[in-house]
């Protein structure tokens, strides 16, 4: 065991050298690692929200083009959108447009995200179906998930003490929800669920619950889903009932949003022929049937400035 | 002049300090994001603050405290539920059953250590929360009572085997002379056996301490994940690991909300690390006794 001695001290010395050069941010991440070396096969990361629908979509899209592959997976917008930028993806879903501060940072990281609009959703209010609350205003929503108003009562629903369900902060819905409605901090109260059909399974179990999911949650092939409730929201005085699509194409429902996907730099190959057909007639009849909406008329105008 | 025998030498000693290194560089990495993040933030806040708002609207905030509660609270609550049950099962094992009963017994027991985390999770869901909601007639059972239920199975395991060894390792003359004084066998257990194997069920309930407070996956589905300062057990309440879990994957990298969870991540090694100190403290006690 002499030997052991001897090569003791040099051991531990270069161990402790070597852990810190493992994990010491001397080895920083690399940027660099740009994906799309493959021609076949397309990753797509992102948004919970979209995540159902673009993997349907992908599927429609194999189906036609054989040897292709494409790979979609949820853990939110901002996930997706930080894997664009550390060049894990090629596509980043989101179901917000980018911030100035990602974008700021997309430039210092060399990347130019290109954002694409390629559904509608219609972003809805449910609660218990034993507690069908006629409508909400934005304000009473945002006071409701502020922690302001915290009594079904005080917005004409039963006596019932208000339990929020949200997002995740790495949710784009979470963000789009916070900007657009609250325009404040949620509650600290409000439970953080993972994912849109967290939050469904979770409304429907709880009374005095309120929720926001994106309408391909709650409306499966034409038809509301069973267990829920959609609030219908006031603009003005008018009540106006996320179902109806002529709300969401005229833009009168308050939390009609333009789902994203941004890739970098102008795309080509395969990736185009994907964007391309999500935005063709078969492409968005899929959207429909996954209960979300079809591109507007100004957001395909946008797109068409980009070749699609 | 390599010969064989040194080679092997060699080879064995490298991984045995793999694990050294492992641990190092994960200590190193740990403290050096800390550190970043209280030259950005600042011990106060981290400390005094409540609640962990990265994504607030206008000013975050990063505030452990009431995570810390949190998470102390379901382990509490974990423990007042294993470790009664976990004793009790150990005793009934090592001095009750037979030996029969004994074989098909254990590797029940060591089979639910077993149970992928995601699936107790699941059951939370599912099962555990539905029923505390109606016992207790709350709208919704996702809370920390449901994860210190669920942290208690999948703490019992480790509690109960451990403690079974302590309970065997009490020599059979202690309990031979307690029954020759006249005891009876609950006599006996309570007062002679339980005693002598103590240093060995501590290192138990710290062991299953340690197994509570780690614990990711479980929490994070099963306790609703709310950040505000739980005041009772029947409130939604985010622990360390869920909101490092549920975090990590979006978070930009460099940012103070970074570096936080790494500061996060920091206390919650300084915790299982004098959890796995005292258990090492009660192991060396034991073995004095024994």
């Amino acid at each position: 065991m002499r030997i052991m001695s001897k090569m003791r001290i040099s051991y531990i010395f270069f161990a402790v050298v070597l852990g810190i050069l493992l994990f010491s941010e001397l080895g920083c991440p690399s940027s660099k690692r740009g994906r799309g070396s493959n021609a076949n096969s397309l990753q797509i990361k992102g948004s919970d929200t979209e995540v159902n629908l673009v993997q349907r979509l992908a599927e429609a899209f194999m189906a036609r083009h054989k040897g292709a592959k494409i790979a979609v997976t949820g853990g939110g917008s901002g996930t997706g959108i930080a894997a664009l930028f550390n060049g894990t993806t090629d596509l980043a879903n989101s179901s917000r447009p980018m911030k100035p501060k990602e974008l700021s940072r997309a430039k210092k990281k060399g990347i130019t995200p290109v954002g694409v609009v390629f559904a509608m959703d219609a972003l809805s209010v449910i609660t218990h179906p034993s507690n069908p609350l006629k409508s909400l205003t934005l304000e009473q929503l945002g006071l409701i998930y502020r922690g302001k108003i915290r009594n079904f009562k005080e917005v004409g629903g039963p006596d019932l003490e208000i339990n929020l369900y949200g997002r995740q902060s790495n949710s784009g819905t979470f963000v789009y929800f916070r900007d657009t409605v609250l325009k404040g901090d949620y509650s600290p109260k409000m439970k953080n669920m993972p994912g849109n059909s967290a939050i469904v399974a979770a409304v429907k179990n709880d009374r005095s619950g309120i929720g926001y999911v994106g309408i391909g949650y709650v409306v499966k092939g034409g038809k509301k889903i069973e267990g829920v409730h959609i609030v219908p929201l006031k603009r003005g005085e008018e009540v106006v009932d996320p179902l109806h699509r002529e709300n969401i194409r005229s833009g009168k429902y308050p939390l009609a949003r333009p789902l994203y996907q941004y890739c970098n730099g102008k795309p080509t190959g395969l990736l185009l022929k994907f964007l391309q057909f999500e935005l063709s007639e078969d492409g968005q009849k899929i959207v429909e049937e996954e209960g979300f909406y079809p591109v507007t008329p100004q957001y395909r105008e946008a797109n068409k400035k980009l070749g699609l | 002049m390599f010969s064989k025998e040194r080679f092997v030498q060699y080879l064995f000693f490298v991984c045995a300090l793999m694990t050294v290194v492992i641990l190092g560089g994960i200590f190193i990495m740990l403290l050096y994001k800390t550190l970043k993040f209280f030259e950005l933030v600042g011990l106060g806040e981290f400390f005094l603050e409540r609640i962990w708002k990265p994504s607030a609207y206008s000013k975050p905030t990063y505030g452990v405290l009431a995570m810390l509660v949190s998470t102390l609270m379901v382990t509490v609550g974990a423990m007042v539920i294993a470790i009664p049950v976990g004793i009790g099962a150990a005793a009934y094992l090592s001095e009750v059953a037979s030996p029969h009963v004994r074989e098909w017994l254990k590797p029940l027991v060591e089979l639910l250590a077993g149970v992928p985390s995601v699936a107790i999770g699941f059951l939370g869901i599912v099962l555990v929360g539905p029923f505390l909601a109606k016992v207790f007639h709350l709208s919704s059972g996702i809370n920390a009572l449901n994860g210190s239920i669920l942290l208690a199975i999948m703490a019992l395991p480790t509690i109960i085997s451990v403690s079974e060894d302590a309970f065997s390792s009490v020599p059979l003359s202690y309990r031979e002379a307690s029954c020759a004084l006249g005891a009876t066998k609950w006599q006996t257990i309570v007062w002679v056996t339980l005693p002598a194997a103590l240093p060995g069920i501590l290192v138990a309930v710290m062991l299953g301490i340690g197994r509570a407070v780690g614990e990711t996956m479980t929490v994070l589905m099963a306790t609703g994940n709310a950040k505000a300062m739980p005041h009772s057990f029947f409130d939604s309440v985010a622990t360390m690991t869920a909101v490092i879990a549920s975090e990590i994957g979006e978070v930009d990298y460099g940012s103070e909300h970074y570096y936080g969870l790494f500061a996060v991540g920091c206390l919650l090694f300084l915790i299982s690390l004098l959890v796995n100190l005292l258990a090492d403290y009660f192991n060396s006690k034991m073995r004095r006794y024994a």
